[in-house]
This record gives structure tokens, sequence and C-alpha cells, in this order.
């Protein structure tokens, strides 16, 4: 698989104290749809600035496109945006974009196409000031896929928007993943990772906590909800069986966490010959959401 | 080059204020034609300021050069806010982003800031050989072409005063404030030269030799004031009793050398203070 970026090792220590990024290395491979995951100051913005040739590392390495050209060049087939949407608030989106194109130095023919992909073409000659933010955020995103890049970088694209914005920003973005298009996601949503991601990767403290597929992080064996009319008895049967980690009550209903695979029918008949029924059997998955509070916990 | 360039002035020209600035940069150069039109009435005796020589050539030259440089604050106030405005709008982060590098960007404000004194240096060509053809008495080719380092030194001068104003941009970030910092400097080397000329070497040129070498002084001295060399004002000093003050008016070689030492001091510090910083 054709390798994007690789990063080896990055640190980045601003202030002599604050360790951002700490020993950071991760590899992009061309097609897959990447997300960054960590609460807020988890170090997802600087490790994107240092690739991005906005903030200086402290040591380590990374390379774009297996290291052939120099960062600024790799950079003008990649397209990027940051935090907030960056543009000269006098000039219109059209003639934003046409700067945009001249420092990447492509002509103006895929202007139209980028504003029409995010709808803004009705406001082509607004200036940039009187956009919205979503509108703003939709601009950006045309900028950055001006140079058709092989690489999209999003660093928290819903932020501050209004469940409308969202909802575009993200529809678009799934557009963009479903033409093939690599993209790296950092974001603190999780459901917004679990939906759009394959590949997922957490950071705390600028540590990474896990790397690797959005379906690994979440496919562990899974837990059952029960309810039977002697919750007691349904624990005492359950703590017996082989396959069961641990069984806890919650709100009425006994929760049954798996360390090997089980089936729910193999757990139906399992209690039916131990005399047991149930009223209530639902066999749930982990969610993103649940694995991530677990990794970061106590950390 | 020449993507640099567009770049950079896209970004000037559509901006309002720094489009009415320049264009009112320009309008005000060529204000320096109505000084033919002043006249002064002393008693019975009237003084018209364009028949006391000032248009003659080579003098108009130096006269010309050295009034037009007055107004180049008009152009650092854009300078320096081309340059704060891409921190206060993120759009510096952005360029780089996109794909410019570090040296592209100041290099890209540098080929601006020659610009700029490039045009302003022609328009002050063109406006100065009108004026003197109007109304100089000596229209000979030698004479008309001669004494034109001082547009060379006015040409330097722009420069280097602009790529301090850069730095500045670069060093402060905010324009009001590095445009207050100019000012603060300007006093400061004033304050100095002070200390220096009367306190610690007040004999002598020990004094003069030091202050040379200072940025804004270096800059200053390149063209020396003109109006003390028009023959009206010598007569009067004649008039009055001194002995003429022997005062060297040409441009040197040295002082054009130390603003473009200071020039390009000032832009590497621009990319070095660009590439430690983390944006």
């Amino acid at each position: 698989m054709e390798t994007i970026l690789s990063i080896t090792n990055l640190n980045k220590i601003y202030n002599k104290y604050v360790h951002a990024v700490n020993n950071v290395s991760l590899e992009i491979h061309k097609g897959n749809v990447y997300g960054i995951l960590g609460p807020n100051g988890s170090g997802k913005s600087t490790t994107l600035g240092i690739v991005l040739n906005v903030v200086n590392k402290t040591s380590g390495e990374y390379s774009w496109f297996g290291g052939a050209v120099e960062t600024h060049e790799a950079l003008k087939k990649v397209g990027a945006i940051i935090e907030r949407p960056n543009f000269y608030p006098y000039m219109t989106a059209k003639q934003n974009l046409e700067l945009v194109c001249k420092i990447k130095n492509i002509d103006y023919s895929k202007v139209q196409e980028k504003l029409a992909l995010v709808g803004l073409v009705e406001r082509e000659d607004s200036k940039f000031s009187t956009f919205s933010l979503g509108m703003k955020q939709r601009l950006a995103i045309a900028s950055a896929l001006l140079n058709d890049p092989e690489i999209l970088i999003l660093d928290e694209p819903t932020n501050g928007l209004d469940p409308q914005g969202i909802h575009q920003i993200r529809d678009i973005i799934r557009l963009i993943a479903s033409q093939g298009t690599t993209i790296l996601l950092a974001s603190h949503l999780l459901d917004e990772v679990e939906k759009v991601c394959s590949h997922v990767l957490v950071l705390q403290k600028g540590k990474i906590l896990y790397s690797g597929t959005v379906d690994g992080m979440t496919a562990n064996e899974g837990y059952f909800e029960l309810q039977s009319d002697d919750n007691e008895t349904l624990k005492t049967v359950m703590s017996s069986h082989p396959a069961i980690e641990k069984v806890v009550f919650e709100e009425g209903k006994v929760l049954v966490y798996l360390k090997s695979p089980l089936e729910a029918s193999a757990l139906n008949r399992f209690l039916f010959e131990k005399n047991i029924f149930l009223n209530h059997l639902v066999k749930r998955k982990t969610s993103l959401e649940d694995q991530f509070l677990e990794l970061t916990k106590n950390k | 080059m020449k993507r640099l360039l567009s770049i950079e002035l896209q970004k000037i020209w559509l901006s309002k204020s720094s489009r009415i600035l320049t264009i009112s940069y320009f309008f005000l150069l060529s204000f320096i034609a109505l000084i033919a039109s002043i006249k002064f009435n002393i008693g019975s005796f009237q003084l018209h300021i364009a028949e006391q020589g000032i248009f003659n050539f080579p003098y108009i030259w130096h006269f010309n050069t050295y009034i037009a440089a007055i107004l180049k604050f008009f152009l650092a106030i854009v300078i320096v806010s081309m340059m704060s405005n891409e921190y206060s709008y993120g759009t510096l982060k952005q360029n780089l982003i996109d794909g410019m590098s570090k040296q592209e960007f100041v290099l890209s404000k540098f080929l601006t800031v020659v610009v700029f004194a490039f045009a302003s240096t022609i328009f002050v060509f063109i406006m100065s050989l009108i004026l003197g053809y109007s109304f100089s008495s000596y229209t000979e080719f030698s004479i008309v072409f001669s004494d034109l380092e001082y547009l060379l030194a006015y040409f330097i001068k722009l420069v280097g005063f602009f790529s301090l104003c850069l730095f500045l941009g670069i060093l402060v970030k905010k324009s009001a404030f590095a445009i207050g910092f100019l000012f603060v400097w300007n006093i400061l080397e004033s304050i100095v030269k002070g200390i220096l000329s009367f306190k610690v070497f007040p004999e002598g040129k020990s004094a003069e030799n030091i202050l040379q070498f200072f940025p804004l002084e270096s800059m200053s001295n390149l063209i020396v004031e003109p109006f003390s060399r028009l023959s009206v004002v010598k007569n009067i000093q004649t008039a009055i009793g001194g002995a003429g003050n022997g005062k060297d008016y040409d441009v040197h070689l040295t002082s054009l050398l130390i603003v473009l030492a200071w020039t390009v001091i000032f832009m590497l510090m621009s990319y070095k203070l660009l590439k430690k910083r983390d944006l």
C-alpha cells in the first residue's frame, strides 16, 4: 500500500516543560480514512501543525510521500483545514480561492467546480467577512480540495457549527471519502470518527494509547444485557460460565461481559438448561465511546 | 518570482485601505510639483520659489528625492499592515499550509517592497524631469542627467526603510504597535545620538562615525538635506557673515553599503523569526 505520510518518534516540547507530542509514530496509507481521537489539549493539533510546516518539531522525523520532495512542495498536494477557516476577509470567496490557486501553482479551472461542491456558487462574489461560520468552513473545504489533493486533513471541522452545518460538513466528508481520497480527521467527537473513519489513533497527553482499525478497537467480545424474575440466581449461574469475564448489576439488569465469543442462542440454551427463563436478552457491542473512555481512564 | 509578486499584489490591491493609501501616496508625490506655485510676499519683494533655482538641474534630483522620501510613511503603513494582517487573519498559517515555504513568504513580501520602492523612484524621476524641463535654467543633456546617484540613494533608502517596517511587522505582529515601535526606535536613536555627540564624544568626528551605522541614521544620511545648498539660503548665510558651512551633500558609497547591509540583516532576521516561531 502506498504510504502518504509517515511519522516516527515525533516529539514536541513547548517552553521546555509542556510535552505536547510524546513519541508519536504513525503511517498514513492511501485510500483509508483516519481519525485522531483525543480530549482537548491531547496534542492532535500540534501533531498536525508539525507535519503541516507551521509548528517546529523538537525531535523525531516525518516524511510526505516517501520523502521524495520538500515539505512545502508536498503540501501543494495536500488539502488541510486547521481549527478555524483563515481567509482574507476583504476578498470574495472566488478571489480567496484564486489566491490559493496561485500559491499552489495551479490554474483557476477548479474554482467553480469546488464552489459548486460545497454549495457556495451563488455567494462566490460575496466578501468572506460576510459569511456565516458554516459557510466559512465550507469555503475552507473547497479551498482544501482545489488541487484534488492526495490527502485531506481536517482538524475539528465541525467545531462551533449548528446541527445543519455539522450535517452538511459530514455529508461533504463522506462524499469525498467515497471518491477514494485519503482523509485524516482530528476530532474529539467520537460519533463523528465512528461514522466516517476506518482507522483510528487515540491520543492522550501527547501519547498514543491506541492505533489501528475502528473495528479492531470496538471488536472485543461485547456484552449481554439480561433480565429474569430472579436476577440473583441469574447472576450466580452466569458467573459459573467459562466464557464470562464478569457479571454486574446495573439499573435492574444483569450485564454480562465476555472474554471469549458466545452467541446469544448458546447463552439462552445454557440458561434454559439451568432452568432460568429470561425476560430480556440483548447482545451489545462496546461503542467507540465506551472504549475511548476505558482507554483514557486513570491515565 | 512573478508568481510570488502576483500573490502579494493581489493581497494588497484587493484591500480597500491599502489601495487608498497607495493611491494617495502617489497622488501626494505629484504634489511636489505644487511647490512651483508657492509665492511669498515680503513687503514689496516677491519671492517665487520656482525661480529660486530649486528646479534647476541637477539640483532638482537632490531636492525632489529628499522631499519625496518624507512621504514614505504612507507606504510604511501599507507594508506594516500587509505583514501584521497575515498574523491577525491567520492567513500566514494558511499560506504555509497551502504549500508556500517560509522563504517564499518572506521573499514575496520583500519583492513587493522592492517594487514599491522602484515605482516611487520611477515616479520621482519622471516628475522631476517634467518639472526640471519646465523651470530649469539649464537643459543641456549632460547637466540634466548628472547627479542621478540621488535617485539610486532614494531607491536604496526606501528599500531599507520598508525592510525595517516589514521586520517590525513580523516582530510585533500588530500594525499599530509596529508603527509605534518605529517611533520609539526613532526617539531612542535620537537620544543615543544626543548622548554620543554632546556627552561622550563632544569633540572630533567619533560620534558621527559611530552613528552612521545606526539603521535610521544611516538611511537619513543617504540624502542630506538640500535646503542649505540653495543659493538664496547661501546668500543669506554670507550676508549674515557665515563663511559657508562646508557641508558635504554628495551620496556616499559607504552610506549606500551600510543601508544595504541593514536591508539584508532585516530580511534575514525576518526569515529566522518566522522559521523559529510556532504558529
